[in-house]
Order: structure tokens, then sequence, then C-alpha cells
């Protein structure tokens, strides 16, 4: 496979995925937006720092209010991580690598290009937001299902996995990094309804609510919230699940190409960390610290797939 | 020329429905017009989810179009087809066989058949390749000629193209939505078979390999890139053969070989079937500009390492000028009569043949040598008296950058309109495979129409429509 195809597949995955979880924090922003009393549209402040795109945001406007932090991130041709951005640039790239797509994954992404650049040819009415959210996700999945009942797995595949993971666990990692003094044991006043509700941002933002009401049917704390994020092996969004996968994918490439990079030891030894700690080891390191680190070796280790599967040069 | 002149290809000249459309016909009668435009819609929706588009030149913003697709197919007997084959092969046989000549010995000048000028002055004869051998002998590995029909047995060859012929997706996607969305029609026709195009390019230009190739020779599609016009035909061709697309910055000389960047390192190529121009080749040997080539793919060539398809300097051959010496060149090089027509032709580079074309400028067409794509082009008939005067003071300051010729009654074929069927005009592009191993043109090719009424231009970037193209079994 050619590197620079490796990279389109690599970066169509990632904004596939980026796409879905800028939707994901919209979603959730707007359910806090409406299920509390008053307007706090500091809500949507940390919904733009999760999203890494408060800096952008704040050189294209004013005032931080509901409307304009939605449009923002779902449909600003200045902001490179707008739902309408990561769509259209994914689908660039799913060209750029068309000929290592099969022809379902590429009509599905760039079907969801069309009805995508059609929902958000406008500004979102209130009550258009909900809906066109719902249909972000379907499309998404639509590519996600396509991906996985067609492509051959092989070293093409592995790279959209690459992709994916790298950016769910990007973006893990940085909701986490917003919202985590919520988890703090020290200000944890368990019960109260302020923080019900923050714990409740923190398992939407990843899609776990669902999944995490299967697991603690009884009254829980932000100790078994974070361990979930963090640690779950299950949890197809957590830190340690991401981990797992990356560290897999460049196992399979270094089986298929038969060649040893330094990108899967640095995928090795976050795997690794998952593995032996438990949340009280992360808690005592500090949530923050852990987080804050997490993000930098993320980072390195996209770097180094770059530099290790001669994606430019 | 009148209305009643033109020859229609399904009612001919008298509205007696011809042989070849009867099936076709007893089907349509049967479908209501309203249930066919859903089906012409349902044609625009399947283009626009596969993505068959090309970008529009010179727009600040590439942006891409869909090519209009007609329903109704042009239909060829075989009988027809088999007479038109055997033109095409002894017209490319010729085209290879010239372009070896004017590279070496040059035999045809020395025989006083072509003007020397004619090669030497000409912009697209590239000095580098004399004495260079293409591997395999060939120089067009693939090639598109172009042809228009004026009655039931007149075709002329317009245009060959021996350069880098597009168009081909579009044969092979026409077909695939029509066999989607009119299955039965192809119960009831027996139609030839175009979708082993992909696997006989793949194996047409693997036996052009150069030899000490490996016994399955590495095949690459060498792009400009994501914004040029025809990069979805570049990814659909590579996709259908198996091999990668590559661009000038995937690819460098190792090892005296051209490779490519792999995710495992580079890997050495040994076909290049290229979608650039010559001059964007190779900066170091042609233009020192070009981002889109590959510093010193020249030398590689030189050397007998590598096969470039099509090989470079092959557009002597199709150039506008050359084009009307094509009957000399044929019977030169085969010893035969040519089996097809040139349309007659005028080389305004000749002063009487200048002063007629002057004289009679609103009946004719005149072309730029080195134009394509319908660009540059007068068409006398329709032009306005303003057109007509600029392009006199053209033809006068440089005579030589013009070839004219008579305006031809292009059959037609019916288009699908909101009104029913409407007669359009049309031209044909086969595709022609050169090998070693022989000549290969698939049945069928490329109908391109005009979809304005009267109108002659049937290029895409000029509003053209396109059809799938039948040849029957007979």
């Amino acid at each position: 496979m050619l590197g620079k195809t490796a990279n389109g597949l690599f970066w169509m995955y990632r904004l596939l995925e980026r796409a879905d979880c800028t939707a994901r924090l919209v979603e959730t922003g707007q359910r806090i937006a409406l299920t509390r009393s008053g307007t706090r549209d500091d809500e949507w402040r940390s919904v733009l720092l999760s999203a890494g795109s408060f800096e952008g945001f704040r050189k294209y406007e004013e005032d931080l209010t509901k409307t304009a932090a939605v449009d923002w991130l779902m449909r600003s041709k200045d902001n490179p991580s707008s739902v309408l951005s990561c769509i259209s640039n994914a689908r660039q790239n799913a060209r750029m690598v068309r000929t290592a797509l099969t022809p379902e994954v590429w009509e599905a992404t760039n079907y969801a290009y069309m009805r995508v650049r059609e929902l958000l040819a406008r500004k979102l009415s209130e009550r258009e937001v909900p809906p066109v959210l719902d249909k972000v996700r379907d499309l998404a999945s639509l590519v996600q299902g396509a991906t996985h009942n067609t492509m051959l797995r092989n070293d093409i595949y592995d790279f959209t996995q690459l992709g994916t993971f790298l950016e769910r666990a990007d973006n893990t990692a940085r909701i986490l990094d917003v919202k985590y003094y919520v988890l703090l044991p020290s200000v944890a006043a368990v019960g109260s309804s302020l923080d019900n509700v923050q714990w409740d941002t923190i398992l939407r933002s990843v899609s776990a609510h669902g999944g995490f009401r299967m697991q603690h049917s009884s009254a829980v704390g932000p100790r078994e919230i974070a361990r979930f994020v963090i640690l779950d092996k299950q949890m197809p969004r957590s830190l340690a699940f991401c981990a797992r996968r990356l560290r897999r994918n460049l196992e399979r490439l270094r089986d298929q190409y038969g060649l040893v990079k330094p990108s899967l030891a640095m995928a090795s030894d976050l795997d690794e960390f998952y593995n032996v700690n438990d949340i009280d080891t992360i808690f005592e390191f500090g949530l923050h610290e852990h987080t804050q680190q997490t993000l930098g070796e993320i980072t390195a280790l996209g770097f180094q797939i770059e530099q290790d599967y001669r994606f430019y040069e | 020329m009148t209305e009643e002149s033109i020859f229609d290809e399904m009612w001919g000249r008298d509205e007696r429905l011809r042989r070849p459309y009867k099936r076709f016909n007893d089907w349509l009668e049967k479908e209501d017009s309203k249930t066919l435009r859903a089906k012409q819609r349902e044609a625009d929706d399947l283009f626009r989810l596969t993505g068959i588009t090309f970008n529009v030149y010179g727009r600040a913003e590439a942006e891409e179009r869909l090519i209009p697709f007609d329903i109704v197919p042009r239909i060829i007997t075989g009988r027809e087809w088999q007479r038109l084959s055997r033109g095409i092969e002894q017209r490319v046989r010729a085209i290879n066989a010239f372009l070896y000549d004017i590279y070496h010995r040059q035999e045809i000048v020395r025989a006083g058949r072509i003007p020397e000028e004619m090669i030497s002055n000409n912009a697209a004869f590239l000095p580098q390749m004399l004495g260079v051998n293409p591997p395999g002998g060939v120089y067009t590995h693939i090639v598109g000629i172009d042809l228009v029909r004026t009655g039931p047995d007149q075709f002329y060859v317009l245009e060959d193209n021996a350069r880098t012929p597009s168009g081909v997706s579009y044969m092979l996607e026409n077909r695939e939505t029509m066999l989607q969305m009119f299955p039965e029609l192809f119960l009831k026709n027996r139609v030839q078979p175009v979708e082993n195009y992909p696997g006989d390019l793949r194996r047409s230009l693997a036996a052009c390999a150069p030899s000490g190739a490996a016994d399955a020779p590495v095949v690459a599609v060498l792009t400009p890139g994501i914004f040029n016009s025809a990069y979805y035909e570049h990814a659909f061709l590579a996709d259908q053969m198996g091999v990668e697309l590559v661009e000038g910055h995937d690819l460098r000389i190792v090892d005296g070989r051209v490779a490519m960047r792999t995710t495992r390192g580079y890997q050495p190529i040994d076909v290049i079937y290229r979608r650039i121009d010559d001059d964007f080749l190779d900066p170091l040997n042609f233009n020192p500009e070009s981002q889109l080539g590959v510093p010193g793919i020249m030398d590689v060539y030189r050397a007998g390492r590598i096969t470039i398809a099509n090989a470079p300097g092959t557009g002597i051959a199709d150039d506008k000028a050359i084009y009307s010496y094509m009957p000399e060149i044929v019977e030169f090089y085969t010893g035969e009569q040519p089996i097809l027509e040139n349309v007659p032709t005028w080389r305004c580079s000749e002063p009487d043949a200048l002063a007629y074309v002057l004289d009679h400028l609103s009946e004719l067409v005149v072309k730029e040598v080195h134009g394509s794509g319908g660009y540059g082009m007068l068409i006398g008939p329709t032009a306005t008296k303003k057109d007509l005067a600029a392009f006199r003071n053209k033809l006068k300051a440089r005579p030589s950058n013009y070839i004219a010729q008579p305006t031809l009654s292009l059959s037609t074929v019916p288009v699908f309109t909101n009104r029913g069927l409407a007669p359009r005009h049309v031209d044909l592009r086969p595709y022609v495979l050169v090998s070693p191993g022989g000549i290969r043109i698939t049945p069928g090719g490329l109908t391109r129409v005009a979809l304005k009424k009267g109108s002659l231009v049937v290029n895409s970037s000029q509003g053209g429509g396109t059809k799938d193209t039948w040849v029957l079994e007979d």
C-alpha cells in the first residue's frame, strides 16, 4: 500500500470519528440546556473546550450563546472540527484513497457527505437540532457498518482502525481533561443533583450512560464513573479499550509486514499501563495529570505512526 | 444543410424504424413517459452517489459536476462494428508504425509524403524520443478514435486520440447503470459486453513490461491528483485493475528504477499508465516547473527499465495538422487503402487552402491545431458576424495554427426529454488497446451527445452528455 494511501485512510477515519464525537458533544450540551433551569451558557464553554475548539470559536464569535456554539460545532467552515468540515474532509480523503475502499464504503461516505451538506446548508433552528443530530449519528454508523461488513481484514483495515481509535482515545481524554474535577473524590458531594448532572454529562459525551447503567444498577459515585470511562475493557470508548485496539492493529501490521516499528512499543506501553493500574493508582497519581499525560502520549503515537508507515516521505 | 438531410440512427432519413432499434422500440412503446422520467432521475442519483463526476476548470473553487446521461442507448449492429473495427485496427497499426518511423529514420519524410517542417516545427514532436525504443515496440498502448457518422454506411474519423484518451470510465459506468435500471432490455437484446475492459487493460499493459520485469509486472496509474478534471476516471481505472493510483510525489528513482513509496518502503514499478501530459512527466527532461512528474523518469525510460503508457511524444500522431496526412500515413505503412475515411481537411498553412477557408468561413468548422475539448474552435454556420470577423483576423495572423473542415451533417440518435424523444447529434469514441500480443477493441465505446437542439458540440466541457453504446451480436 502507498504511504499516501495509509495517510488518507487514517485521516478519513479520524475525521469520521471526530464528526461523530462533535455531534455527541452537541447532543450532550443540548440535553443539559434543556434539563436545567435557567440559561447556563458556561456549559457550552466546556462543550467547546471538550471539542478542542474553544480558541477557534473565540476568534470568530463575540458572544458565547447556545445558537453560536451549535452553529460553530455543526456547520462552520472556519472550524476544522465542525461536523460539516469533518465529513467534507473525510470524503475528500475517501476520494483520494478510493482504490483502497470497497464500493460500499465509498458510497456510504459519499452519501453521508451529500446528506450532511443538505442538512447543514442553513443555520439550524432549535427544533431542527435533535433530528439532525440523529441523522448525523445514523450516517456515521452507516460508514462504520459498511467498513465492518465489506472490508478485507488487511493492512487497509488496520489503518482505518488506527485512525478511528486514535481519534476516539483523544476525544475521551479531552472530555476527561475538561471535566476531571467533577470526578475528584474531594469535591464529590455524593447524591447532590449538580454532580449527578455533571456525571451524566461525562457518560453521555462518550455514549456510555446506557452501558454504565447495565453494569451498575445501584447508586454509584465518581470513582466508578472514572473507572468505567478510563479502564473498562468492554466499553468501546474507554481509554483502555482504545489503547488495546491500537496495540492490536499495530501488532497485525507488524505481522503482515514483518517489520517491528517504534509505534508498536508506544502503543504497548499505553496498553500495559491500563493492564497493571487500577483506578485508585490513577487517582493517587492525579486524574488531571494522568489525562494530560495520556493526551501527550496519544499525540506522540499519531506522529510516530505517520513516520513508521511513511505517510509523507 | 437542411433538417431532412440528417441521418437519424433510429429513424433513418424517412422516419422508418431501423432494424437494430426494433426490439428497443417495442419495449419503449410499452413504457409510459412518467416511469421513464423517474428512471432518468434515478440514473442521475446513481451517478451522483457513485461519484462519477468531473471537475470543471477555470472556476475559483473546484466544482464537481455530473456529465448528463441519457437513457436511450445508441445501437450499432455487429456487421457495422466489424467494418469499423477493421478500419480502426488498420489505423492504429499505422499510427504506431508512423511513431516508430518519426523517432527513428523518418522514412516517410525522406519519401516526401510529409513535409519535414510538419515534424520538426511541431510542438508535439519530442526530440528526446529520437532513437528510443519503447519496450515491446508499442507507442500508443491506449488509443481512442473519434468517429462520426453521416449515413447508414458513412463513417469518418474526426480525430485520433493517441496521448491519453479519456472517457472510458463513462463507457463502463453507463453500461452498469443501464444494466441496473433496465435489466429486461438486455434479455431482449444481445449486447456485446464492455466490462472486460479493465482486465484487458491490465493484461495489455503488463504485456508491454520491459524485458527483465517479474512474471507479474507491477503496474500503476499516475494521476496529476484529486483536482484534475478526470480524477474520477484515474481512480476508477486503478481500482478496477487492482493497481496503485500514484502521484508524482509518491515516486522516486531508486537503484535505477522508478519506485513508489509504500508503507513498507520503496517498491519498483514496471509499467506506468500515466494520465499526465508529456510536458509534466519529468522536470529534469521537460518542464522544470512541473510538480506532477518524476525527476529522472526519462532516463530510466531510455535505459529500458520502465514502460510509460502511452510513450512520450505520441502527440505528434494525433496533432490536427498531421491528421490531414492520415490517409497517406495509413497507405505508406500498411500498403492498403484506408478503410476509414478522414474528414476532408484544409491546412491553413497552405496559401491556397487559406484563401479557400477565408472565402468560405461561414460554412466551415475551424479548429486550432493543438486545441482540444472543443475550446478555441469556430463553427461557421452558427457563428455571429463578430465571431467570424475575429476568427478571420486570427487566421491571417497565424494560419499554420489552424485547420478547417466542412460542417458534416452528423447523425442523430434520439434523447429522452420531458416532451418525449428528440433527435440530437452524436459522435463515438471506441477504445483500442495495443500490446505486442495484438490489438484489442472493446465493442462499443463512448457515445457523446450534444444535448442542445441542433448543436454539433458534444464535448462534456461544453454541455454534452453521454449514452450507453450497444454493439449487437448479429
